[in-house]
This record gives C-alpha cells, sequence and structure tokens, in this order.
C-alpha cells in the first residue's frame, strides 16, 4: 500500500500529462485545419503535408507572439505591481498565486513573453547580422580574409558559451544593452560557421563561376546569386539560434546573472520561487514550463523546415 | 537460339513487372508491366536513356527495390523460384549465393574499411559455399583470370589502394565468388575513361563466357552493349520499345526510337579549314607555352594551340589530361605561371580579375552540367537578360526584346520559356538556356566543356546541331572540351589530344583520324567501341591479348 | 603511418595554440574592467593610497604581458593566484570542487553514451516508423528543456514527493561510493535527459548518412543479413562520426553542469564559477574559465584525433 502511495503522485501526473498531449493534439488538427483554410493557395498546399508537430509549433508561437505584443492589455496586474503578500496561494484574482514579493504569478508570465522573448529575439537578430553577412563574405571572397574570419570564430566557438558569457557578465555587469551584445558576439561566430558552409556549397557552383567570369561585383554576387539559394537553410538556423540564445538567458537570469530584477523574466523567476519545490508547490514550474514550451515549439518548426528542405533536394 | 532453349534453360522469367516510386506524397508507376525471358549462359543487353528505369528493373531481378520504390505487380521468377513472395532470408540467401551484382561505381561501392579479399570472402563464408581459405585461394584464382596485377597480393589492398578499373574487374571476381547463375552488371563500364574501359569489358566478357554464367548488361551505351549481349532489350520510360538478338538489333531495329537511337552518330559538320597563311587575321585564341599548377602540382606543362574565327578546337583526353585546367587558364580563374593567353592577338591579363568588361566578354563558357550552371532560384528571362544588360546596358523593352530574339535563337517558344525557373526544364532545354546566356554577350570566342556528356544522345544531337548552325551564323570560334570521340567526328574542324597536362598531337580532324597516329592517340582512338559486335574480339586480337 | 602521425602532431599543436590564444583572451577581459581590479576589490569609496598600496600588492604596476606571463606560468604549473575575497589560493578552493564536478560529468556521462548511441542506432534502423517518430518528439522536448526545469521536476517527483531520492546533492569527500552515487543521482539524470537526447538525435543523422553509402547497398546485394551490415559495413566506418558526437555532448556536459550544480547546491566548479561572478572574484573566474575552455579543447581534440585514428584511408595509405 506504502510503495502505492509513493507512486500515486507520478501516476497522476501521468494521467495528467496525457490529457494534456491529447488536448495539445486536439489544438494542433484544428489549428492546421484552420490555417490550410486561411492560407492561400501555395501556404495551404504546404500546410497540408505538415506534421501535426509543426502546427502545434506554429500555434505556440502564434500564441506567445500575442502575449508578447498584448502583455500590457491581456495581464491583469503590472509587472511590478505587489498586489498581495509573498508566496500567496492562487484565489480567484491572483489565478497563479503570487511571487516571493506577492507580486501577480499570472502577469508576471505574461510579461516575461515580452521581456524573455524579446530580448532573445533581439539578441539572435544581431548574431545573425554579424554571423550571416561575415559569413557570405567569406564565403564569396575567399582568400585570407576566410582565413582570418574562420580561424576567430573557431577560437571563440572553442570556450563554452555560458562560460564565456559568465566571464562577459562578471566584468562588464549584466545590463539588459550589455547583455545583448555579449550574446550576440558569442553566437555571430556559430552563424557564420554555418553561413560559410551554406554558401560555399553555392559558391562552388558554375553559375557562380558564370557570374564571376562576367565581371559581377561581390555585392551582386552576394544578393542574387547566393542569398536565394541559401534562403531556406539560413532561416532554419534562425530558429535554431534562438533556441539555444533563448536557453542560454533563461539559464543566465536563473543564475541571476541576466536579466536583472525588477524585469518579469522567466529565468530568474524560477530562481526566485524554487523554494516553493520543496513544499511540494509546480508554481516555480510554470515559467520553466513557458520557457520550454516556446523552444520546443520552435524546435517542431525548424525540423519540419529542415525535413522539407532535406525532401525536396532529392 | 531463343526458340531452342525456351523449354529446358529459362532461368529467370519476368512477367508484366511493375514497379513504383515515392515522389511527391503519393506512389508513381515507374516500370509499367515488363516482360523478360533469360537462359542460362545467356547475356542480355537491357539499354535506354536516363529515367527508362534499366536499374530498377535489374536489381528487381534480384527481388530487391531501393528505399522508395516497391514492386506493385508481376512476377520475378528465378529458376523456378518466386522471388516477388520469398521471405527476406531467403532471398538474402539467393542474392548471396545465386544471382550477383556488379555496381557502377566500384570505388563507392567497395567498403573502405575492409580489404578487397575480406568482401570477397564474405558471402561463400556465411553461407558455407567455401571456406575462409578455399575461398581465398579461389579468389585469387580469379584475380589472374580477370587479369589483375599481382593477384597473389592485390587481395590484401584496402579499395583506396587500387585504381578505379582494377577496383571494377575485383568487383565482377567478387560477384564470381560462389559462382552464381545470374550476374547483373549495371553500367560497370561507365564512370571509367575509355582506354580502361576497354580491359574490363574484355575481363567480364570472358570470365562470363568461362563460367557458362548467365548475366543482364545494363548500359546506356550501344557500342558497349553491342561487344557484350547476346539479345538487346530496348527500354523506354519504364516500357519496352523492342528485343532481338545483338546481330539482328543492330542492323534492322523495327521501332521509331531504336532506330533514332542508332542514327545519332550519323551527324558530321563539313570540315573547315585554318585562313589562308597569307592573311593577316590572328587566330580569335591563343595559347602559347602555358603552364599551370594547383599549389605544388603541376598540371599543366607547355601547352600551345590556336582556335581560329568560325573554327571548332575539339580538346580531347581522359580524366586528369588537364582539358578542363586549359579551359580555366583561358577563362583567367587559373592565372598560368608560365606562358600567355592571347586574344586576337592582344595579350591577356593573367587573372580574370584584372581583365577588362569587354575582354570578359569576348569568351564565354557553357558548362557540363546544366544543373549547376543555371541558378535555380533566376527566373529564365534574367539569366539571358543579365549578360545583355550587363555589357550592353540594355533595360526594359529593347532588354525583353533581346533575350526573345535570344530564346528564339536556341530554338525555344520566347512566351513559353521567357518567364519559367530553370528546375521546370528538361536537361536539353536548359543546356540551351545555357547557351542562350553564352550568346546574350555577343562573344567571339565559346568555351564549350562537355557539354553533351550529361545528355542523351537524342538530345546531345540536338545540342551539337544547335551550336552548329549558331557558329555558322554567329562566326563563332568554339574550343570544344570532350572526352568522347564520336562527338569529335561530328563536330571538329582541327583536334588538340591531351595526356598528363601535355599535348600530345594536334592538328585538322581529318589527319587526326587517319594513321599513323601518335601512340596515345591510336590508343584512344582504337579504344572508342563501336557498334560492330566483333569490335573489341577483333581489337584483342590487333592487340595480341 | 608517418602521415597519420604529422597530422595527428600538427592537431594537437593547432590545439595547443587554440588554448594559449584562449588564455589571452580571458586574461584581457579581465583587463577590459572598467577602472582596474584594484577599485573593483575596494570600491568606489576607496582612497587613493588605498589603491595604490592594493595595486602593488596585486602587482598591478607591472606592464600588462608582463602580468600575463606570469599569470600563464602560474596557472602552467598549477598555481591561480588568491582569491580577492578570502585572499585564500584559488588553486585550493578550485581542486576539490573539480573532482566533484569531473565525478559528475563522468557519471552522467557513463549512464547516458551506451544508452544514448544504442538508442541512435536502433532508431535510425527503425527510421519514420512509430518508434523513431516518438523519439524525435520526446528528444525535441529534452533538448529545448533548460535544465533547471528538468532538474526541479525530477526534484519535485523523485525527492519531494516520492522521497526516494534527496534534492540536495551534498557530498563530502568521506563520503562511500554508494552513498555518493545516491546522492547524486538526480543530478547526473538531469544531464543525462539532455545530453541523451543530443547524442540519440546525432547518432541516428550519423548512422542514417552512411547507410545511403553505395558500399552499404553492395552488402545488401550481397545477401549480407541486416545485423551483420550494420556490425561488419556500418559500424567500422561510423567510429569518426560516433567520436564526434560524444566529444561534442561530453563538451555540452560542461556547460550543463554549471545550471544543474546550482540547482541542487552541488559543491562543484560550476557552482564556484556562479558565486565568483557575482562577487566580482576574477581570479576564480579567470581559472574556473580556462579550466572549463582546456577541457573543451581537449574534447575537440580527443575526437578530432579519434576520427584521423579510425579513418581507414589514412590508416591504410597507398
Amino acid at each position: 500500500m506504502e510503495a502505492l502511495e509513493s507512486w500515486m503522485p507520478l501516476l497522476t501526473t501521468l494521467g495528467k500529462g496525457a490529457l494534456v498531449i491529447a488536448a495539445a493534439v486536439v489544438v494542433s488538427i484544428i489549428f492546421k485545419a484552420l490555417l490550410v483554410a486561411v492560407l492561400p493557395g501555395e501556404g495551404a498546399k504546404v500546410m497540408r503535408t505538415a506534421p501535426l508537430t509543426a502546427s502545434f509549433g506554429l500555434f505556440i508561437i502564434l500564441v506567445y507572439a500575442l502575449a508578447g505584443i498584448f502583455a500590457p492589455w491581456i495581464a491583469p496586474y503590472g509587472e511590478a505591481e505587489i498586489v498581495s503578500t509573498s508566496f500567496a496561494p492562487p484565489d480567484e484574482n491572483l489565478i497563479l498565486g503570487a511571487d516571493q514579493l506577492g507580486r501577480d504569478m499570472f502577469s508576471r508570465v505574461i510579461f516575461g513573453a515580452r521581456n524573455t522573448v524579446g530580448i532573445a529575439l533581439l539578441a539572435t537578430s544581431l548574431a545573425f547580422l554579424m554571423g550571416a553577412v561575415a559569413g557570405l563574405i567569406a564565403a564569396t571572397r575567399g582568400g585570407w580574409m576566410d582565413q582570418v574570419l574562420g580561424r576567430s570564430a573557431d577560437v571563440i566557438m572553442s570556450i563554452p558559451s555560458l562560460i564565456f558569457s559568465l566571464l562577459l557578465l562578471s566584468i562588464f555587469g549584466s545590463s539588459m544593452f550589455v547583455l545583448i551584445i555579449i550574446i550576440a558576439i558569442i553566437y555571430a561566430p556559430r552563424v557564420f560557421r554555418l553561413t560559410r558552409a551554406v554558401a560555399g556549397d553555392v559558391v562552388v557552383m558554375d553559375y557562380i563561376e558564370a557570374a564571376r567570369l562576367r565581371g559581377e561585383g561581390l555585392w551582386y554576387l552576394i544578393r542574387k546569386e547566393i542569398l536565394p539559394n541559401s534562403k531556406a537553410p539560413l532561416i532554419a538556423e534562425f530558429g535554431l539560434e534562438f533556441c539555444f540564445v533563448f536557453l542560454l538567458i533563461a539559464g543566465l537570469s536563473f543564475l541571476g546573472l541576466g536579466i536583472q530584477p525588477p524585469t518579469a523574466d522567466w529565468g530568474s523567476m524560477v530562481r526566485d520561487n524554487a523554494t516553493l519545490i520543496s513544499f511540494g508547490e509546480i508554481t516555480p514550474l510554470i515559467p520553466a514550463a513557458a520557457i520550454s514550451l516556446l523552444t520546443v515549439a520552435v524546435n517542431f518548426v525548424v525540423d519540419w523546415m529542415l525535413y522539407r528542405s532535406s525532401g525536396l533536394k532529392e | 537460339m531463343t526458340d531452342a532453349s525456351e523449354h529446358k534453360d529459362l532461368l529467370l522469367k519476368i512477367r508484366d513487372l511493375r514497379i513504383e516510386g515515392y515522389s511527391d506524397e503519393s506512389w508513381v508507376e515507374i516500370v509499367h508491366g515488363i516482360n523478360l525471358d533469360l537462359h542460362r549462359g545467356e547475356v542480355l543487353g537491357l539499354i535506354g536513356e536516363s529515367g527508362a528505369g534499366k536499374s530498377t528493373i535489374g536489381l528487381a531481378a534480384m527481388g530487391f527495390t531501393r528505399d522508395g520504390c516497391r514492386i506493385s505487380g508481376g512476377s520475378v521468377n528465378f529458376d523456378g523460384i518466386e522471388l516477388t513472395k520469398q521471405s527476406k532470408r531467403d532471398l538474402r540467401k539467393l542474392r548471396g549465393v545465386r544471382i550477383a551484382y556488379v555496381a557502377q561505381s566500384a570505388a563507392a561501392s567497395f567498403n573502405p574499411a575492409h580489404k578487397l579479399i575480406d568482401q570477397h570472402t564474405e558471402a561463400p563464408v556465411h553461407y558455407n559455399v567455401k571456406s575462409r581459405v578455399d575461398s581465398q585461394e579461389d579468389a585469387k584464382e580469379l584475380y589472374e583470370k580477370l587479369r589483375l596485377p599481382n593477384p597473389q597480393e592485390i587481395g590484401f589492398r584496402y579499395p583506396h589502394q587500387v585504381s578505379g578499373g582494377q577496383l571494377q574487374r575485383a568487383m565482377t571476381a567478387m560477384a564470381m565468388a560462389c559462382r552464381p547463375d545470374l550476374i547483373i552488371f549495371d553500367e560497370p563500364t561507365t564512370a571509367l575513361d575509355v582506354t580502361t574501359q576497354i580491359e574490363v569489358l574484355a575481363a567480364i566478357r570472358d570470365i562470363v563466357e568461362q563460367f557458362n554464367t548467365a548475366a543482364i548488361y545494363i548500359t546506356h551505351d550501344l557500342a558497349v552493349v553491342a561487344q557484350m549481349a547476346d539479345r538487346i532489350k530496348v527500354l523506354l520510360k519504364g516500357d519496352e520499345v523492342e528485343e532481338a538478338d545483338t546481330a539482328t538489333m543492330l542492323s534492322s531495329p523495327q521501332e521509331e526510337y531504336t532506330k533514332s537511337l542508332w542514327a545519332v552518330r550519323s551527324f558530321r559538320k563539313p570540315q573547315k579549314s585554318r585562313p589562308e597563311a597569307s592573311s593577316s587575321e590572328p587566330p580569335v585564341v591563343s595559347v602559347d607555352g602555358v603552364d599551370a599548377s594547383y599549389g605544388k602540382l603541376k598540371v599543366l606543362n607547355d601547352v600551345s594551340f590556336d582556335v581560329y574565327r568560325g573554327m571548332t578546337v575539339a580538346v580531347v583526353g581522359e580524366s586528369g589530361s588537364g582539358k578542363s585546367t586549359t579551359a580555366r587558364c583561358i577563362t583567367g580563374l587559373l592565372p598560368p605561371t608560365k606562358g600567355t593567353i592571347r586574344f586576337n592577338g592582344q595579350e591577356l591579363p593573367s587573372s580574370y580579375k584584372n581583365r577588362t568588361t569587354d575582354q570578359l566578354r569576348q569568351a564565354q563558357m557553357i558548362y557540363q552540367m546544366a544543373d549547376t550552371a543555371l541558378n535555380p532560384r533566376i527566373k529564365i528571362c534574367d539569366i539571358i537578360g543579365r549578360p545583355a544588360q550587363f555589357y550592353s546596358g540594355l533595360n526594359g523593352a529593347p532588354l525583353k526584346t533581346r533575350v526573345e530574339e535570344l530564346l528564339d535563337l536556341i530554338e525555344l517558344e520566347p512566351s513559353q520559356y521567357y518567364n519559367r525557373y530553370p528546375p521546370e526544364l528538361s536537361g536539353g532545354q536548359k543546356q540551351r538556356i545555357g547557351i542562350a546566356r553564352a550568346l546574350a554577350a555577343e562573344p567571339s570566342f565559346i568555351i564549350c566543356d562537355e557539354v553533351t556528356s550529361a545528355l542523351d544522345q537524342l538530345v546531345a544531337e540536338g545540342i551539337l546541331k544547335l551550336l552548329d548552325r549558331l557558329q555558322s551564323t554567329l562566326d563563332l570560334a568554339y574550343m570544344f572540351i570532350t572526352h568522347d570521340l564520336a562527338t569529335v567526328r561530328s563536330i571538329a574542324d582541327e583536334v588538340v589530344v591531351m595526356k598528363e597536362g601535355r599535348v600530345v598531337e594536334q592538328g585538322p580532324k581529318d589527319t587526326m583520324f587517319t594513321p599513323p597516329h601518335h601512340d596515345y592517340t591510336d590508343l584512344l582512338l582504337s579504344s572508342v567501341p563501336e557498334m560492330d559486335p566483333n569490335w573489341l574480339t577483333q581489337l584483342l586480337e590487333e592487340r595480341g591479348v | 603511418m608517418g602521415d597519420v602521425l604529422g597530422i595527428v602532431a600538427k592537431r594537437l599543436g593547432l590545439g595547443l595554440l587554440t588554448l594559449l590564444i584562449i588564455s589571452a583572451l580571458i586574461f584581457i577581459a579581465v583587463e577590459l574592467l572598467p577602472g582596474d581590479i584594484a577599485q573593483a576589490v575596494l570600491g568606489q569609496g576607496a582612497t587613493e593610497s588605498n589603491l595604490a598600496a592594493k595595486r602593488a600588492e596585486l602587482g598591478l604596476n607591472d606592464p600588462a604581458p608582463v602580468r600575463y606571463l606570469r599569470w600563464l606560468g602560474g596557472a602552467v604549473t598549477g598555481d591561480f593566484g588568491v582569491s580577492l575575497v578570502s585572499s585564500e589560493s584559488v588553486t585550493e578552493a578550485i581542486t576539490p570542487r573539480f573532482k566533484n564536478t569531473l565525478f559528475l560529468a563522468l557519471y552522467a556521462a557513463a549512464i547516458a553514451v551506451p544508452i544514448a548511441i544504442g538508442l541512435g542506432v536502433l532508431v535510425a534502423l527503425f527510421r519514420n516508423s512509430l518508434f523513431d517518430r516518438v523519439a524525435n518528439v520526446l528528444t525535441l522536448t529534452s533538448i529545448s528543456s533548460p535544465e533547471f526545469f528538468l532538474g526541479y521536476i525530477l526534484i519535485l517527483y523523485f525527492s519531494v514527493n516520492t522521497g526516494w531520492f534527496p534534492s540536495i546533492a551534498k557530498v563530502d569527500p568521506d563520503m562511500g561510493m554508494a552513498e555518493r552515487l545516491e546522492r547524486t543521482f538526480l543530478p547526473a539524470l538531469t544531464l543525462v535527459l539532455v545530453v541523451v537526447a543530443h547524442m540519440m538525435r546525432m547518432t541516428r543523422a550519423a548512422i542514417i548518412n552512411l547507410l545511403a553509402s553505395p558500399y552499404i547497398e553492395m552488402a545488401r546485394l550481397k545477401g549480407t543479413p541486416a545485423w551483420k551490415v550494420i556490425v561488419k559495413h556500418a559500424l567500422p566506418n561510423s567510429w569518426a562520426p560516433i567520436i564526434n558526437v560524444v566529444a561534442l555532448n561530453l563538451a555540452y556536459l560542461i556547460t550543463g553542469v554549471v545550471l544543474v550544480e546550482v540547482v541542487f547546491v552541488y559543491p562543484g566548479i560550476g557552482q564556484l564559477l556562479v558565486d565568483s561572478v557575482s562577487k566580482r572574484d576574477f581570479p576564480i573566474v579567470q581559472a574556473c574559465c580556462l579550466i572549463f575552455a582546456a577541457t573543451f579543447i581537449l574534447l575537440n581534440l580527443a575526437a578530432d584525433i579519434g576520427s584521423i585514428l579510425t579513418n581507414p584511408r589514412l590508416r591504410h595509405p597507398k
């Protein structure tokens, strides 16, 4: 009997998990049907063959985007507003209860979608801008420039990204601006390497040789000949990099070194409420789950895109 | 012969074989009800162009389909055993012992991690046909029969330590390891140079005869199949066109399609000769004493030849002879380490980066693989329009007119092709777009790098005729890089023979094709298979093998 | 063999050079500090004379290259200087913690590597089956979850709700092996979950890539049974990709270990690094970074050399 009791929480959780998965499947099916109906010709055709995981991913991304954009209108309270006592349990006003300072958990989760995701997006975009431009130039120009950029990227990449960001943050402090710059610098080499590889495959094509022999300049080659043929893998890579950046920022915030209070942020929310775990409360897991869910969603979509681009080649 | 042996010796009987392939989310039939009979000791040639379903049928004869294919109907009966109904285990045993396969690329089909002889003995040992020691001894004997050098030791090498032609023979030996009743040869010599091909063909033919093995010989090369097969079956897009014994098939094909295949080698353009010595016109392109190297490796050695206006110089040689490298030197992609390239008598800067726009415009290039030569994401009108815009500054309506003119010139209806993308076109159409792009620059000289070798013969013929017509209308000079002597015969005015980075011999086509030749030219010329079924036998006798 | 030795020597040299550049980077990073270390230690209110004394004590008055060489020389001989906060020897603070971290990482790797490679080969064999698709969704979910999420879930179910394992991984040097393994089970399991997912996906990709080779088709056409195709034909050629997958993921463990140590309050080097970053104890931060980076480079180097040594083309030159 005792053994069974100790299994019970696990079993009920598994039961709940099954329910959640069933709900997710239903939502994905409905959302997919909706997209097929709403999107114009080509988009509907693509969606029709999409796996359920992909439509689930798209749905989640859409929900997060809406939550992030309309956060102040959705959230019942402000992100720094103290509305209750610390760790107040959920009631009809505070559907997820209050945090360690008595702020509304639900509102902070909603604002987190704006802050955490927003910063991750900014950092990823900056990393992409630097990495992709450098990668395209390196692949097209070749020679010493390619060598220098490639070696520098190798060096930066041979320091684990979390460790490197910790080092830099310890020196420059954790302002939002510094955080974005540091993460962009750490991730740009990864984007560089991939862009270099993708563009490298295109650069050896005869049509590039033909364009070079015509006397075309660097920007024409990149813009008209190389970029259109590298778009698909680069978009997928953007998704992947976003996941890495997002997880890194969440990790840093969790360590107390990322996004600083009172800004609502999922990583630091987990840290701040972690003590509740020992009382069997799942509250601190909610922001963690929010991180996980978005990353899963992006990964599902990226996985589908990669599958499509590899399948179309054959 | 077929009639006499019909009842007693039938080894393989395929009836109404249908195979489907998976593409665009659905199954599409790619082989439409093929019938095939093969008797013991007989060699059947399966020929057809790409997409005819030759390999698919060959593999189905082993009860095998590649990933993404399935047998959807019909029967494959091997010596009384219905292969489509066998368990995987029984099929494997059949494949190990009684039916063997020889692949196109031996270099890729041997496992790089194991010695040749260990791969050879795998099937016989696994199926208890022979002990390891016996099988090894047998392998050495087979290596000797196949005239591999050093038959006692060669098996103990790794695949990357052995040359392509030798690997192909070692693979034939491996197929023979259990003395199978049937061997499927899937284009075994396609990846080889002509001079190597001869040795492999002779070796395969001997050993198949010696052990009285039945074989299906798959190829796209008529002259090769004429040497190897007793009977020939012609395929087109998964359907049978006709079948007859080799002599009949060569002398009197019945179907239009077969006749057209046979006829393609007849195109000959009239040979032109150089302008009189008295005329002061310099050659359009003059390659003078050019050396070139990739890093430390010297790849060109004192290469010299001239190309005159309105004439075609064919540069021939086997892989690694330096033909394409010469083209790279002329275009300036690989600056020569010594020597000069002159254009209309004027010396060109060695790197394309230092050449003027007009110098770049004058020399254009057409590539072997139209797939990689055209940007798949750019519309036809922009592919052809860009050079016109870039060099002549055309824009708007005049540019459109010019593109339409060019499409007319390459015999593609402008309204149909103007707004399309390269992946929507067939191989031959893409190659025509490649030609139009070269013409758009209004060049005086075009390098054609193996422009027909990736194309089926009929399509290639059309491209050659088009190039010939354009040459006379536009007074173009061509440098025609090829390994295919049939192409040389049909289109060249002058021939340059290259070997290992040097020019071995050069001169007008008719002198080059009449003896006496330089030794290497002779070897090269005599190695090109001819349609005569006795050609290989006679050649081997002449060479005293 | 001479060829192979040459290539290996070249890789080793390159690895060493990278490490040297990184040590310089780590050193320069601290140099970029607004103000200097003395200022950082004593704070804004420090008097000029106090600052000067601190500078002299820390040897900050020498030119940067001299200080770099002194620091590097110390690091090579195992002397990372003294902590700015506690004035203890950095090496003494790091050594026991580094051992703990190594233990945790090896514990996780010992479980994760065989499981991941086994499962990776299986999903590759049954690719596009239901099993493969479910595995795909699960591994994607796992790699999408931050380590602290997995860690807290495990704590909630295996510690708080069931009481099977301790939620805080307290270890001390005199602890027996069995007890140590039990105490560190949850942090190790967290790492295993993440690493297995990564490693499985990479193994699957590597094997599928390999199974498309013509020599695998040839082996099948020779009637070789499926298990033998894998063991005899695919495996000997898959060492290089598998070694790379393992090394890459062990390197990944290094990053994961930092977060997991914080979640489970495990006395490892990652925890120390995080503490030192918030205390701005630069000698310790530098030392930890150097150790992490060196481990990372070493693993990649090992993978490179492993791939070279198992490449039949290089092992049996022409």
